[in-house]
Formats: structure tokens, sequence, C-alpha cells
């Protein structure tokens, strides 16, 4: 049982990580329809800013929790300029092509940041700073570290905040009212490319938040860390359906429950098969996913 | 108020638009009429830049509007009551008319624009916080005329507002629209039903396969057996 619950809490860390990459394929699915593959690469440039803004400002500040938040808000900030600029050069001339077009342009937009990367950061592991030392806590017969509670409670927390940005303010009525029907929002005054950019840009500060929450607990990184986790949360994201904000929660908690129960209780080897083998069955029996509606596109 | 001049509009290599011209009086209501694929919906796409024309100018106010963005043309005072209503089904009904007033930042003043809804649509205020989806056809209507009107506009252009309603539900939209009208608002109607659109404006064009043929008084055009015979079934 407490082996049982043990699993549990690590999977909905796990989980809460992978939602918070999910989100940012969903969000922009639900203005553009655009799978944007390079999503999981922002996140491994949010753990690379991460990394080198630690270098910068880990023992300035007085605490450090005040110094992981420092770097987890500039690097936020980083990737969501990133986004912005991604969105800007790569996507907004091409909105009027196919959808074909737009994915190949997405594939295209991930290669170069992961190569760039390699180029720019180099192509070996680095290490990511300790930037919260590790304390054990153990309740009844669990052990807890202070740093997956700290990582679970960021990550519900962004996901909260984005809930009451998207449900409870102007912006917010306006990027639904932009993921619904894109000439009706113009209608409304509503400028449609700055809602666009700026569903980039949450989108790429979350991919960054879930960036540097996973090097605090695993931190080597590396330039092609945000395939797989990429590729994961995209699993996520359509699981829960697409374009949809609580199925990517939804679909990022259960990923990454299933990942821990398998390699907990069967063989890690699976762990990374696990997420595959849910795509392969959300898409043979359900392909709007659980919450999505409607027809899923063919990507 | 506003001014067609030689527009023309293509998608792709189809001409939609050729050589569009006419215009709309401050305080009036004009209509526009045609068969199914005639061009009207074209027409208003292209006064609000949602589509493109490649020649020719729109004029309102007498300021060059086209290739200007479209929220930008929504922020002069021209609203547009799309084809199939496109309330944002998603939302609630008072987010739709919240977002009609997306460009007022003033709360009283919204809150004033909302009463002035709920009073020209009752039915409106009964179902705020249902989902627009959930609505009937005509509720739909209402909701995207309301939702327009939010953004206090000059000029609103309404496109197919009967189409799929039901007689009396058509008579009760027609019955608004005439407030609006009254309140100092213009109109520019685009319509199937020419019969309708005939009796409830003073100006009208006729546009068959992208051109405009006929123009005229809404009375003479009612009259003239080109227009009855195409137009009114008689």
């Amino acid at each position: 049982m407490e082996s049982f619950l043990q699993q549990l809490i690590n999977g909905i860390s796990l989980g809460s990580i992978y939602a918070l990459v999910a989100l940012g394929y969903t969000m922009v699915y639900g203005v553009l329809r655009l799978i944007n593959f390079a999503h999981g690469d922002i996140y491994m440039l949010g753990a690379y800013f991460g990394y080198y803004l630690s270098r910068l400002i880990q023992g300035r500040t007085p605490s450090h929790l005040l110094d992981a938040a420092v770097v987890m808000f500039l690097s936020m900030l980083g990737c969501a300029l990133v986004g912005i600029v991604m969105e800007r050069l790569a996507y907004r001339p091409v909105r009027r092509a196919s959808r074909l077009t737009l994915l190949i342009i997405a594939i295209g937009v991930s290669l170069l940041i992961e190569y760039s990367s390699q180029v720019i950061f180099g192509a070996d592991p680095k290490f990511f700073p300790q930037l919260i030392p590790e304390t054990q806590i153990h309740m009844g017969g669990l052990i807890l570290t202070n740093q997956q509670i700290i990582v679970l409670f960021t990550a519900l927390a962004l996901m909260v905040l984005l809930n009451l940005f998207i449900y409870r303010t102007r912006t917010g009525k306006a990027m639904r009212a932009v993921s619904f029907n894109l000439d009706a929002a113009k209608l409304m005054g509503i400028n449609t490319d700055q809602i666009i950019a700026l569903t980039f840009a949450l989108g790429s500060a979350l991919a960054a938040a879930g960036g540097i929450l996973v090097s605090i607990n695993i931190p080597g990184i590396d330039p092609l860390m945000g395939v797989m986790t990429g590729l994961k949360a995209f699993v996520a994201a359509v699981l829960g359906g697409i374009g949809n904000i609580f199925g990517a929660v939804l679909g990022g908690l259960i990923l990454g429950l299933a990942e821990v129960m398998v390699s907990g209780y069967g063989s890690s080897t699976y762990r990374d098969a696990i997420a595959f083998l849910i795509l392969i069955a959300i898409l043979l029996f359900k392909p709007s996913g659980i919450l999505g509606k409607g027809q899923v596109e063919k990507v | 108020m506003l001014e067609l001049k030689n527009v023309s509009t293509r998608y792709g290599a189809i001409s939609a638009l050729t050589d569009v011209s006419f215009s709309v009086a401050k305080g009036e209501i004009a209509t526009l009429i045609g068969s199914n694929g005639a061009g009207k919906s074209t027409t208003l796409r292209s006064i609000m830049g949602l589509a493109q024309p490649h020649a020719g100018e729109v004029l309102f106010e007498g300021k060059k509007i086209n290739r200007m963005p479209t929220h930008r043309i929504a922020a002069l005072g021209i609203a547009l009551v799309p084809e199939g209503r496109a309330v944002f089904a998603n939302l609630t009904v008072l987010e739709n008319l919240e977002l009609g007033g997306y460009l007022q930042k003033d709360s009283k003043q919204l809150k004033k624009d909302l009463e002035h809804v709920y009073v020209l649509f009752p039915r409106l205020k009964e179902r705020l916080l249902q989902m627009a989806g959930t609505l009937s056809g005509g509720e739909q209507q209402m909701l995207a005329i309301g939702r327009a009107l939010m953004a206090h506009p000059r000029l609103l252009l309404l496109d197919e507002p009967s189409l799929g309603l039901a007689p009396l539900v058509v008579q009760a939209i027609f019955d608004a629209i005439a407030v609006i009208n009254k309140e100092g608002t213009t109109v520019l109607l685009v319509e199937q039903n020419a019969n309708l659109a005939l009796r409830r404006s003073q100006n009208a064009y006729v546009l068959e396969t992208g051109r405009i043929t006929m123009r005229g008084t809404s009375t003479e055009l009612a009259r003239d057996p080109r227009v009855k015979e195409a137009y009114l079934g008689e």
C-alpha cells in the first residue's frame, strides 16, 4: 500500500510536468489548428536558460527558494520571447498555407532549434545546478523530497493561474473566442495576431517552467531532451482531447501515472513504450480524446 | 457613409466580385439582394477586410478602409453579423455579449450597453449563463445582433438574418432591426428573401454573379418586372 502511494505521488509529480508541456501544445492547436512540434524544444531551451541563469543568480538572493523562483521566472520570460519570435518568423508568414505545410515547417523549426542548440550549448549533457538542496521528508512509510513537493505545487499553481487567466480575464475570453472562430473574433475588434502571439508566449513559458522543474529533480540536461518529453506531452494532449485545456492536464496526469506504474510494477524497459501504446489505443478507440469533441485532424 | 468603388474580389482564380460600386447613406436601411452564390457575403467580407479586394476601394465616412486589418475596421464603427450567426458556442451568452463590447474599456458603459441589448431582446437576459451553442436558431440570431450592437456600430452589416428561421421569429428580428435603425444605426442588409428585404429597406441593389445589375429605391425595384420574376416569385 505504501509503495502504491509512493508511486502515486511520483506519477502525479511526473504527470504534472507532462501537463505543463501538453498545455502549450493544446493552446496553440486551439488557436491555429497547428501541432507545434518545436514545443518540446522550447522545454529544452527553458532548462538551458535555467542552467545559465542559475550560474548567474545562485547565491545572489536571500534564499534558495528565491534563487529558484527568479531563475524560473526569467527563463519563462526568455522562452516566452522565443515563442513569440518563432510564431512571428516561422508560422505567421504561412498562416494561410495548408496544414501539411505548417506541419513540415514545425518539424523544421524543431530540428533547427535542436541542432543549433548543440552548436551553441554543446552536444554533451550538462549538470543542472542544485538550486534547492534536497531534504527528505518521511511521512509514515513514504519518502518525499522537498524538491518533489516544490515541483508538484509549482506545476499545480501554474495550472490554476492559467485557468484563472483563461476563464476570468478579458484577454482570456478573447483567447477562447479566437480559438472558437478566428474571423468572428476579428469582427469583435480583437487583434487576433496579438492573441495568437500571446498564446505562443504563454505555452512557451509553461514549457520552460516544465523544463526547469524537471531539471530540479533530474539534473542532466542535453539539447535533445525535448524530443521525448515533447512527444509524450503531445500524446498527453491528444489523450485528453487536443484543444481542450482540462484535457491536457488530465492527459498529462494519466500519462505520468501510467509511466510510473509501468516502471514500478512492470519493467522500466517499457516506461517509454506506454506513452505510445496509449497513443495508438486512443487513436483507435477515441481519436477525439477523453474530453475532446468532434474529429481530430490527422497529423 | 459607406461607398464601394469598383471593388473586385476573387478567391484564388475564381472571381467572386467584379467592379462592384454602390453606396449606403447615413441613417438608411440599404439592401443587397441576389441569389445564392451571387457574391453577397463576399461583398460584406470585402468591406470588413475578411476578404481582400484586388481592385477598387472601400470608403467608410470618406476614409479608405480596404487593406486595413479587420479588427481596426471593426474599431472604426462597422459591425458585421455574419451568415450563420457565428456565435461563440462554447462561451456563455453573457460572455458573447461582453466580447461584442471588447473594445469598451469603461465597465459602467458596458453595463448600460448590456441593458440596452436586454431591452431589445429580453429572451437573451433569461439565458445569460447558458452556453450560446444551446440556444435556438432565433435566439442565436438575436445574440449575434446583440453582440454586434455592443460595439456601438454606426454601420451594421447583416448577412442573411432570416436564414433558417421560422416566419414569426423573422418578424421579430426584422422589427428589432427597424428599432436599431431608428435609434440611429445605418444598416446594410443582405438577404435572399428579397420580398422581405425590399419591404424593410429604402434603397436596394441587385447582385448577380458578382456584378451589380440593378439599383434603385426599394419600392421601384419591388415593382420592376425583372426583379419580380427573378426574386419575388411572381
